[in-house]
């Protein structure tokens, strides 16, 4: 009985480092998988939930402000935003990762976006995308599927647009 | 006369300047929290961009801003708690660095104390042995002859029998 529970303990014990290492070796949530539902509360207390974009292609931008990677895309994302804009196809989401308010404010002045972003609170946007750093960008698909993992900043309004328009086709 | 008058003047001059000095090292304490009143909470708290980092001796920009809203929070009265509470609320449970007593994260708490007892067990019992080795010898092959009787042939007792003559006439 007790070389049961001393077997049985060190093998639950075993499971949880292997879960705990199985976990932390996963990437970013893939091409072809589901993209994880989330409700984004923007910093201007607006409701997003991703689930009712079905049917759109949505672009869900993980940033911060204290990024220096994430600049330079910045202008470039909000210049997409405007150009898909009018056709109502695509929608743009911002995701602000492990960032203070008035930085965050600062920085969407700065590069002049307004498309909807908010704080990624409790990080379980982030966490349920398994983000592992910032700039990242998913392109989701009109069925709710992820096409197109960005890791690392655009590199033009080109570059953006090349990885929606196949979708809208 | 001259003296005493100047000697005065000394003493008054210093004690307007000492009670010039007490309000405002009151205020200072009360809107300025120093670096160690910042790091005393920082170092409860980890930032989620840095891993296994605590934030007191973390270097990056993120955590910069981050020891600038305890520095804030402080100078507006908020407690440590308070403060933890508030990354908790934007940042989830993982910025602390001790985790709350709940849930799956008993876990992190209980299996030291498992291995802990499990050891000091493992100890006792290797400990128990190696203190009476014969003893416990004698015991292992007691029950090894009671536990596996073995069935001996005619010619296997009769063999033993005269083994034993022998031994005990020579």
């Amino acid at each position: 009985m007790k070389k049961i529970l001393l077997w049985g303990g060190l093998g639950l014990l075993l499971v949880f480092l292997s879960i705990g290492l199985y976990r932390s070796q996963q990437g970013q949530v893939g091409i072809g998988e589901t993209a994880p539902d989330f409700e984004l509360i923007s910093f201007s207390g607006g409701k997003y939930q991703l689930s009712d974009y079905r049917g759109k292609v949505v672009v869900v931008n993980f940033w911060a402000s204290w990024c220096e990677s994430c600049k330079p895309e910045a202008k470039d994302l909000e210049l997409a935003y405007q150009f898909y804009l009018n056709s109502g196809d695509v929608i743009f989401l911002g995701v602000d990762y492990v960032d203070i308010e008035p930085d965050a404010l600062g920085y969407l002045e700065e590069f002049g976006v307004t498309y909807p972003n908010g704080p990624d609170l409790r990080t379980e946007i982030s966490q349920a995308y398994r983000v592992r750093g910032v700039p990242e960008t998913f392109i989701i698909d009109q069925n709710g599927i992820i096409s197109h993992v960005q890791i690392g900043p655009y590199s033009s309004l080109e570059h953006i647009k090349s990885t929606i328009d196949p979708l809208l086709d | 006369m001259i003296q005493k008058i100047i000697r005065s003047r000394w003493w008054i001059a210093a004690l307007v300047l000492l009670i010039s000095l007490i309000p405002i090292s009151a205020f200072a304490q009360g809107s300025d929290p120093s670096d160690d009143d910042v790091n005393e909470v920082a170092r409860q708290i980890y930032c989620p961009v840095c891993e296994n980092i605590p934030l007191d001796t973390c270097g990056t920009t993120a955590c910069e801003q981050w020891r600038g809203i305890i520095r804030d929070r402080l100078a507006d009265g908020w407690t440590a708690d308070e403060i933890k509470t508030y990354f908790v609320n934007q940042y989830g449970d993982r910025v602390l660095a001790e985790p709350p007593r709940r849930g799956f994260n008993w876990v992190v708490y209980l299996v030291p104390v498992v291995i802990f007892l499990g050891g000091g067990f493992l100890f006792y019992r290797g400990f128990q042995q190696w203190s009476s080795p014969a003893q416990n010898r004698n015991d292992r092959e007691m029950k090894k002859v009671t536990s596996k009787p073995v069935k001996l042939s005619e010619d296997d007792i009769s063999r033993v029998e005269e083994e034993l003559r022998k031994r005990s006439e020579g």
